[in-house]
């Protein structure tokens, strides 16, 4: 049960990162390697040794990307951990992103495990996910979508963007700005791809149209690699080496009412021209007491831009409809210290511009401003707002805090 | 001059039925569009499952609708791997006599620049992989 700040029983306590590379890249190294790296990492980052591991959180089927599959048993052989006393995933794909540390909570909490470790690694020299619906083998049900050439995800969230565009007069400079604003929190990323590589307005509207009324720049990059984060108990993480980031709220499912969402397309409007995700806010803000304006940095899963600018409506940054005036006042840029109503939105420059690690940067970027090491740090931030791709169910959110010990 | 939209070519749209969307496939053969309705509540539903969402019921009654449909929401697509030059508008299908369902399916011979939301459609056949024949909408006249 929450208190009145919140969950704050367990904590993330270690993570780590592979180096990013553009699709297909990161050849001849494998998926398992850079799992393991990130997982090495992550425990250097905590002080535990990979034996302190217990238990594995996955989320979209412990996929790795969307084509192989990560396996708990290579990981025990492959690094040598002795035995594991819980391993589960969170169904569907990217949508349980910042859900599995909730399942990491579930499994400390009943008492199942102690240290348990969520990892996601991609590598797409086989799969491509931009376009992997071009490839998929029919089945009965995508035999109601596939034939009409919806080749990808972007080209699916196209339609939803469409629509918010005729409900609520939403605009591309809308979409633009929230490209340039990623961009723009990458220039000083190491990792980025993009680093170093501005990106223009007119860059913006002279871009390749894909699926419109999106472009290239509204879509996330296609990337390999792989990053792991340590979830343990709040009393175990106060005795480590990093200081504990508790989990002041965590949910995932969400409604009929969105379902598969752009897998089905046949969502009543408010939902369609949505991000799915507001019955996981209305939880989390029940949980941790809190509402938007408590929240100082919101990392928000950015697969297309569109669905950034959905989930600040769904969060209650802005009212359904508003989210285009609200980004192009300019409220989800980075400040170190913003003002009342702005939301630094993404300041590890997101999948769009940083990397596509299936929502896992997100929740990084949320630890690194709890500790106050982030790179693009809101200066004094409490709180971190983490999501999950808005897709198939189950959606999901994760709010960070400051261990207030 | 825009490129007309099309469809996907026939002989790369593969389809698979299994025994409850079946029904929805052979009648497009004979150039009907069906949808299941609920044969308890009357609720549609698409793409078709063995139950219905309401009320749980397994009875269904497959509806011949009129083909008319209205474009819901869509896209332009401009490329398709391997098929660089080719221009989609897929659309996401409201049908008038069945509400509550929808299709997704492409318009096909429009300027799409002058497809609209609202905008009245008629199906359409087309011929697909294995002989079967897949729903695609027209400007209605
Ligand atoms: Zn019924």
């Amino acid at each position: 049960m929450a208190g009145p700040n919140g969950l704050r029983d367990v904590a993330i306590v270690g993570v780590g990162a592979t180096d990013y590379y553009k699709r297909g890249e990161s050849w001849p190294r494998t998926t398992t390697e850079m799992a393991c790296e990130a997982i090495l990492a992550a425990c250097a980052d905590a002080g535990l040794s990979v034996k302190d591991i217990d238990g594995f959180a996955y989320y979209s089927g412990a996929g790795a990307g969307y084509g192989e599959k990560m396996d708990t048993a290579d990981f025990m052989e492959t690094l040598g951990i002795d035995e594991v006393t819980f391993t589960a995933s969170l169904t569907s794909g990217g949508g349980g992103a910042a859900g599995s540390i909730g399942l990491a909570r579930a499994a400390i909490v009943s008492g199942d495990a102690t240290v348990v470790v969520t990892v996601m690694a991609l590598q797409q020299a086989k799969h491509r996910l931009g376009t992997v619906f071009a490839q998929a083998k029919p089945d009965p049900i995508n035999s109601f979508l596939q034939p009409s050439g919806l080749a990808g995800p972007g080209h699916l969230m196209s339609v939803l963007a469409r629509r918010h565009m005729h409900l609520y007069g939403t605009t591309r400079d809308a979409f633009c700005e929230i490209a340039l604003a990623e961009r723009e929190n990458a220039q000083n990323r190491p990792k980025a791809r993009f680093r170093g590589v501005p990106l223009t307005r007119e860059d913006y509207f002279n871009a390749r149209m894909i699926a419109e009324p999106l472009c290239l720049y509204d879509f996330c990059q296609e990337t390999d690699g792989a990053v792991a984060v340590l979830t343990t108990s709040i009393e175990r993480a106060r005795d480590l080496r990093q200081k504990p980031v508790p989990v002041v709220a965590v949910a995932h499912g969400g409604r009929r009412e969105w379902g598969r969402a752009f897998a089905w397309m046949g969502m009543p409007d408010e939902y369609f021209a949505s991000a799915g995700n507001r019955p996981i806010a209305r939880r989390l803000y029940q949980q941790a007491g809190l509402g938007p304006a408590d929240i100082d940095v919101a990392l928000l899963y950015d697969h297309f831009s569109p669905m950034v600018l959905m989930q600040l409506e769904d969060y209650g940054f802005c009212e359904r409809g508003e989210g285009n005036d609200f980004v192009l006042a300019g409220n989800i840029r980075y400040s170190p210290d913003p003002k009342p109503g702005q939301v630094p939105v993404n300041t590890h420059g997101g999948q769009l511009s940083e990397a596509y690690i299936i929502g896992m940067t997100h929740i990084m970027e949320g630890v690194e401003q709890m500790r106050g090491t982030a790179i693009n740090q809101v200066n004094g931030a409490e709180h971190a707002l983490v999501t999950g791709g808005p897709a198939s169910l189950p959606v999901s959110g994760l709010i960070l805090g400051r261990d207030e010990r | 001059m825009t490129a007309l939209a099309t469809a996907l070519p026939g002989e790369k749209v593969h389809i698979t039925t299994s025994p409850t969307t079946e029904p929805f496939w052979a009648a497009a053969k004979e150039r009907r569009l069906v949808a299941p309705r609920c044969g308890r509540c009357g609720h549609f539903r698409l793409p078709p499952t063995p139950y219905c969402p309401d009320c749980q019921s397994r009875e269904v009654d497959w509806v011949t609708l009129s083909g008319r449909g209205e474009v819901y929401s869509f896209a332009v697509v401009h490329g398709f791997p391997g098929l660089p030059d080719l221009t989609l508008v897929p659309v996401v299908v409201d049908l008038p006599d069945a509400p509550g369902a929808r299709l997704v399916s492409n318009v096909v011979d429009i300027d799409p620049a002058e497809v609209t939301i609202g905008m009245a459609l008629t199906v359409d056949f087309h011929p697909i992989a294995d002989g079967w024949l897949l729903p695609v909408f027209r400007r209605a006249r």
